[in-house]
């Protein structure tokens, strides 16, 4: 709650947004598998980047597996390093 | 002994038999140094997001192998040597996977997962928005 405190003081929000979990935390929450292009395919930008944690809300422990599962992903060709 | 998992990628040029005779030269190497493959997925000829040495597209082949470190890196240097494998990786498991990989599931099941976070839109992922850090 303080860290929301600090960052909503100067920018005027109409509306308090839910604070969002760790899509890979919990019960049913996927495996992060560098085989499963679908699942890491989220987590890239359309330019084929990775999309920091702070906007996927994907926990720190969780941000490097993924990270891990991309890289391999795009080293075998699955993924694209760059899209133009 | 360790649990490996390795796919391997051949050149768009082989045939799928070639591949599979590849693929049973490859396990034999392994078990003349005492591993085993446990599972032998091919996926097919697939397109590649970028070329590999002039390729589009490659065979793809996943082994899921439980062999020891000296197997593995024997079937690597046989494996750098031939000119039709473009490219492969092993990744050390803790366990094997059961079943078929996910690049083999997606095909049947299309809509397992109702809660996708891109639903387009500016905010695609909804996540609170903290101060970047630099």
């Amino acid at each position: 709650m303080a860290i929301r405190d600090l960052t909503s003081s100067q920018a005027r929000r109409p509306f308090q947004r839910r604070r969002k979990t760790c899509p890979f935390s919990g019960p049913n929450a996927p495996k992060i598998d560098y085989k499963d292009v679908r699942l890491l395919g989220r987590y890239v930008s359309e330019r084929g980047k990775i999309v920091p944690s702070r906007i996927t809300a994907v926990s720190a422990k969780k941000q490097r597996e993924l990270a891990r599962a991309i890289k391999r992903a795009r080293f075998i060709g699955i993924m694209p390093y760059t899209v133009q | 002994m360790a649990l490996y998992e390795h796919i391997f990628l051949a050149r768009q040029d082989v045939s799928a038999q070639q591949v599979e005779e590849l693929t049973t030269a490859l396990t034999e190497v392994l078990q003349n140094g005492g591993g085993t493959v446990t599972k032998n997925e091919y996926w097919g000829l697939k397109s590649l997001s970028y070329r590999i040495r002039k390729n589009r597209k490659a065979h793809y082949t996943l082994l899921n192998i439980d062999a020891s470190h000296e197997a593995i890196a024997e079937m690597e240097r046989q494996m750098g040597i031939n000119e039709d494998i473009l490219r492969f990786m092993t990744v050390r498991v803790e366990e094997h996977e059961e079943g078929p990989s996910a690049m083999m599931q997606k095909r049947d099941e299309r809509s397992d997962r109702g809660d996708r976070p891109d639903r387009g839109g500016g905010d695609r992922f909804g996540g609170e928005r903290r101060p970047r850090r630099f």
